[in-house]
Formats: structure tokens, sequence, C-alpha cells
């Protein structure tokens, strides 16, 4: 494990939101670069290698590109490389935070950071239950998606999105109540209004 | 306003799922314009239609905390915290608003709910609301004028004017066989 894996989520997460903020003012493009490579130095310390870099990159490279022809015909190459530069960096320090961080870690901190928020309504635990219940579902839903979309294909009814949408819908939906029963059923003692209905 | 219930959770957390999962659907490219149509974006109108104003906003703002989480839930396989520092991070975040505007709307109208009202309602919130958020930050985050972001974001509008028109045969449907909305009057809205 890295140093930067061992470090906790929050001293993390704070020098994601300073540098979010703090790199607007950077207005020269070679000290932008400066801090690219002091970004890809983290990846380096946290012993991700090019490839891993490159799949960081590489969802958002149509989206960097078009910005800078964009950017550049309007406003000059200068800006327009200044731009691309920021919004890679950014870009790629956040994503070293988050493959730097386990799920579970930052679960735990959305946890913590809600909870000031507990005077306004907000529950930390229902929505951590939101948080794990979505995860354990996704999978879930993707498969049963596939299966739908295979089960369609075989009866020849192509791939109307209507005919793939609505049953998944259904079938998400009635799942709901299933899962909704049997959670109640298992907390079996009365946890407040929370969560019974 | 009522507490949230278990089954609220669960439908808000499946939702989630579900909008996540419509990322892994192949997209489809429309003749003449030429612009990729992913599902996905159907998500927020799909929430706001069949959950309502605010289980669809809550599931919404899910999906965006499970983003921020780092999982490669958005089409592309994009995902993390990266996403919120890029140039359509505010097509994302209007994803909550554009849930609750088209649930709302729903709501309301929900006793007299014909094919094509559902279709304004999705195209308001989906779309109005969406691009109304996303376009200006778009142009914040890009360095453009508020004209470039819009020219650059409109061939995407066509493509959801057919997410408007699929969502509300699944509003319609779902509100037969399987309906989650309650009515709500004009003065308690």
């Amino acid at each position: 494990m890295s140093p930067l894996h061992r470090c906790p989520p929050g001293p993390k997460l704070a020098t994601l939101a300073l540098a979010g903020t703090g790199l607007m003012f950077v207005t020269n493009p070679f000290a932008m670069l400066d801090f690219l490579a002091l970004t890809l130095l983290g990846f380096h310390v946290a012993g991700f290698g090019g490839a891993r870099i490159w799949r960081q990159i590489r969802p958002m490279l149509w989206m960097l590109a078009v910005l800078f022809l964009v950017q550049g015909g309007l406003a000059g190459w200068t800006l327009a490389a200044l731009i691309v530069a920021r919004l890679l960096t950014l870009m790629l320090l956040a994503s070293l935070v988050t493959l730097t961080t386990r799920t579970e870690d930052l679960i735990a901190t959305l946890e913590r950071l809600l909870t000031p928020l507990a005077p306004l309504g907000v529950n930390p635990a229902k929505v951590g239950l939101a948080v794990s219940l979505a995860l354990r579902f996704l999978p879930v839903i993707a498969e049963e998606a596939e299966r739908v979309r295979e089960a369609q294909a075989a009866r020849g009814l192509g791939t109307h999105p209507l005919a793939l949408i609505l049953p998944l819908i259904v079938r998400v939906l009635k799942a709901a109540e299933e899962v909704a029963e049997a959670i109640e059923a298992r907390s079996g003692h009365d946890d407040g209004p929370a969560l019974s209905r | 306003m009522t507490a949230i219930s278990t089954r609220d959770i669960v439908l808000i957390a499946l939702f989630a799922a579900l909008t996540a999962a419509l990322a892994l659907f192949p997209p489809i490219t429309l003749p003449l314009i030429g612009v990729p149509i992913t599902a996905q974006s159907m998500g927020p109108m799909l929430a706001g239609a069949v959950l309502g104003a605010r289980r669809g906003a809550l599931a919404m703002g899910l999906v965006v905390a499970l983003v921020a989480l780092g999982l490669p839930i958005l089409s592309g396989g994009r995902g993390g915290l990266g996403v919120f520092a890029g140039p359509t991070v505010g097509f994302l975040l209007g994803w909550i608003p554009a849930a609750y505007v088209t649930g709302l709307l729903h709501e309301l109208g929900w006793n007299k709910l014909t094919a094509l009202r559902s279709f304004v309602f999705a195209t308001l919130g989906g779309i109005v609301v969406l691009y109304g958020l996303g376009v200006p930050v778009l142009a914040v985050q890009a360095g453009l004028s508020l004209k470039a972001a819009a020219l650059g974001s409109a061939p995407f509008i066509p493509g959801d004017l057919v997410k408007a028109a699929l969502t509300a045969a699944v509003a319609l449907s779902v509100k037969r066989a399987w309906p989650i909305i309650r009515a709500r009057d004009i003065a308690t809205a």
C-alpha cells in the first residue's frame, strides 16, 4: 500500500477541493503543466503506471479535444491549452483520490459529512442504507436488463427501446416491494418512523 | 413533510441502480444529426414520472453521490470526482431538479394524465430545466460564451425529445399496472 492509499479520505478530499478552487487562479499554461506533472507524480507514488493513467484519460479524451478546438478557435490557443490542462489536472487528481480510497471509507466519510445536516431532516444512516442498496442491486438490474434484451431478441421483437425499458421498470418496482418487505420483516424491532411505515 | 419509509428508500436506491444500469445500453445514433443518444439521460425523466418529485429527485441525488464515490456508472464508463471538475457537471447535477420538476408536474396532473401531457411534463423537467442548468455551467467550466455552449448542446435535444416520448409511454403504462405516484393538489404543491 502506498502512502496515498494509507492517507484517510478527509485530507485527500480537502486537497481536491482546494485544488478545484486554487487552479482557477493559475493563468500561466506552464505553471499549469507543473501542477499536471505533480498530479502524475501522485499516480506514480500510488504505484499506478502509464496504462492506469491512460485508462482515466481515455473516456474524456474526445471531450477535451473538442473543447481545445472550440476554445482555440474562439479565444486563442494559449487559453485553450490552459483550460484543457486545468480540466485534465483536476479530473486526474479526482480520479487519484477515488482510486486510492476504498468505497466503504468514502461511504463512512459521506455519512460523517452528512451528520451536521441531521437537524435539517437528513438521516445519515438512511443515506448509508440507500447507497448500500443501490450498490447491491446495480449488478442485479444490469443482469436483468441483459436478460430482457436477450428474451426479446429471441422472440424477434428487435430492440425497440420501449419493449426493453417497460418490463425492466415493472420488474424493478416489484423487486422494490419485495425488498422493502424483507427489510422490515428482518429489522423486527421498530426503529421509529425512520424504518417503519 | 412525511418521513421517508423503508419502501421509499428501496425505490430510490433501485431507481438509482436502474439509471446506472441504463449506461450499459448501447447508444443509438440518430440519422441526419449523427449525435449518439444514450439511454442513461432518460433516468431523471423516468425517475420523476414513475416515482414522483421527492423520491425521483432523491434517486438522482443518489446517482450523483454514487458517481462521487467513484463508481464508473455514467455512460462511457465515466465516474469519480473527476466528473465534477468536468465541463458537463451541470448536466449531471441538473438531473436532480429535472427529476423533481418532471415528478411534480406528474403529481399535479396525475388524475388527468395523458400521453401528450406526460410528454410535455418530461420535456419541461428533463430538457428545459436540465439545459437551463447544464448550458450555463458548461459555459463557465469550458470558458465558452453562453451562445456557443447552447449551440454545442443543441444537437442532443432531438434525442432527448425521443426519450421524453418514451418516458410518457412508460409513465402511462406504469400508472395502469403499478402506480407509485399519488395525485397532488396545486394547494399542497
